[in-house]
């Protein structure tokens, strides 16, 4: 089963930390990156560039209007996420209660199963 | 030569020349790889120079060589100083009685790659590769995995077979029912992977699916007094026979009862009625027997209306005493239903509402929208397909539950 890993944090928050915690939590993301692909259940993952750099597209009145920032106004942000091929749903929340950024900053992982393109008929 | 006919001459040979090499050296894991070479020079070389003479002689050649070319090179990092003389290995072919009686090895492979000491990917993974002559790079792209993600559960399979100290040898007598078991897992896993798909990689992840029958076969060829290989070659016949028909032309799911039964291959459904019949008659009925006898009902009525219910319901009730799990219980609610009515099919959903694993699943909610359906109480069949169209991961599934709930709209 397939999962994705949403990664929201909070924009800024790596300027607060100190350079061992930094050290620490990139330490932290490779760590377990190495761990998903030797365990061979790494599916792919991207982080994104900073909030602030988002374009946002709206419909209004059934036409798209564009405005600069990111779309939700909530104190964290979409930040990445790791695609993961597991077992269990109970196994890809231990993985995202592992990241770095619930530790540090006070991330939020938001576990949710990909769609498959497959299903029985009934 | 086309690369098809190349294709399915490696395929077949693969473990074969795999088991020769791991005879005569040991260490699966480094054999396993030479092969692994060796089927990809001959899948370039074949098709333009022509098929070798001997095939089989020139895989196990080539695949000698390149484990003497890896050894040399690891004692040449273990020692640089000393050089080690190994000669040019000749020609190699197998010696008379080496290979042992026909099918053998590839029984041991197949008990070796499905091993209880590995995960079920690494498996899957690795019985396609050493038993199926896959590569890593199909695997990955039936599987949707990136092929460094699939090159690791096969490298961590082989970890475990070697930590494990598994052997290139057949099961105990008192293990063998265990260890054919999980064999049969993997290559129903391996066939479901391939039968489910309806998307634009549906072609190679079909590839799935032959290759499960094929592999299938071979088992049912190599323990012929075991019942439930010939009911899961039975079952995968039955199933794959309604292939063309479970899916209409934009991709959709069709349910069984409206099918077109013309578009069912009759030929797999002759074989697997075939099998079945014989197989009831000689050995008793385990799980994928059963499964296969309740298909092969399904697959003799012309018309979904002609379908033997109460043969059905029978069936269901004799499986779920030979493997009780509420899954089976759920699929024998619409066999009641149809064989006495949707009342008494909506009783036996309810008797597993107490189930947690029954009522966050998509499943339980479906079969009882329909039953629901039938019993005309639409309003509540329309929240129930809802609330499974919601829980299923599934995007044809999905789409599906949600036009049978459309279509109860007022």
């Amino acid at each position: 089963m397939k999962y994705m890993l949403l990664i929201h944090n909070r924009p800024g928050f790596l300027d607060e930390l100190t350079e061992a915690e930094r050290t620490e939590l990139f330490g932290d993301v490779d760590r377990i990156m190495g761990e998903l692909t030797e365990s061979g259940e790494m599916v792919g993952g991207q982080a994104l560039a900073d909030p602030s750099t988002a374009v946002t597209v709206r419909g209004v009145d059934g036409r798209p209007v564009v405005t600069d920032g990111p779309f939700a106004e909530s104190k964290e942000q979409f930040a990445g996420y790791v695609e993961v091929d597991c077992a269990s749903v109970e196994r890809a929340v231990e993985i995202a209660s592992s990241w770095p950024d619930v530790r540090f900053g006070g991330g939020v992982m938001e576990v949710r199963a990909v769609m498959q393109d497959s299903g029985a008929e009934m | 030569m086309t690369s098809r006919v190349v294709e399915d001459l490696l395929r077949a040979a693969a473990p074969q020349v795999l088991g020769t090499l791991v005879r005569r050296h040991g260490q699966f894991d480094a054999c396993e790889d030479a092969v692994q070479e060796a089927l990809l020079a001959a899948a370039t070389q074949w098709p333009a120079q022509g098929v070798p003479e001997k095939p089989h002689a020139w895989l196990l050649t080539v695949a000698a060589r390149r484990l003497t070319d890896e050894w040399r090179s690891e004692s040449a990092r273990r020692d640089r100083e000393s050089a080690v003389a190994t000669a040019e290995p000749e020609q190699v072919e197998p010696e008379p009685g080496e290979r042992g009686p026909d099918g053998d090895d590839t029984l041991r492979l197949l008990f070796l790659c499905c091993h209880p000491e590995l995960s079920a990917p690494s498996q899957v993974a690795l019985t396609l590769r050493a038993v199926g002559g896959l590569t890593t790079a199909e695997i990955a792209a039936a599987f949707l995995v990136p092929e460094s993600t699939m090159a690791q559960r096969i490298s961590r399979g082989k970890q475990r077979i070697r930590t494990a100290g598994a052997r290139f040898t057949m099961p105990a007598p008192q293990e063998r029912p265990a260890r054919l078991a999980a064999v049969m897992q993997v290559l129903y896993l391996v066939f479901s992977e391939g039968y489910t798909t309806s998307g634009g990689d549906a072609l190679q992840r079909t590839d799935l699916t032959a290759e499960a029958v094929r592999l299938a076969r071979e088992l049912h060829r190599l323990t012929p007094g075991e019942g439930e290989s010939a009911g899961l070659l039975a079952l995968m016949l039955l199933t794959d026979a309604r292939r063309a028909a479970r899916t209409d032309a934009s991709g959709a799911l069709v349910p069984l009862a409206e099918q077109d039964r013309t578009r069912w291959d009759r030929t797999m459904v002759d074989e697997g009625v075939a099998l079945v019949t014989d197989t009831l008659a000689h050995h008793p009925a385990g799980p994928y027997l059963v499964q296969a006898a309740i298909a092969a009902v399904h697959d003799e009525a012309t018309r979904a209306q002609d379908t033997d219910w109460h043969q059905i319901v029978a069936l269901y009730r004799v499986l779920s005493r030979v493997e009780p799990n509420p899954m089976v219980t759920l699929n024998q609610a619409v066999a009641v239903a149809m064989a006495d009515g949707p009342d008494a099919g909506l009783d036996v959903v309810e008797s597993l509402r107490s189930d947690e694993r029954m009522t966050i699943h998509h499943r339980w909610h479906a079969v009882r929208a329909h039953l629901l359906e039938m019993a005309g109480a639409h309003d509540e069949a329309r929240a129930a397909y809802r609330e499974a169209a919601r829980l299923t991961t599934s995007l044809p599934e999905r789409r599906y539950l949600e036009s049978r709930s459309a279509r109860l709209e007022r």
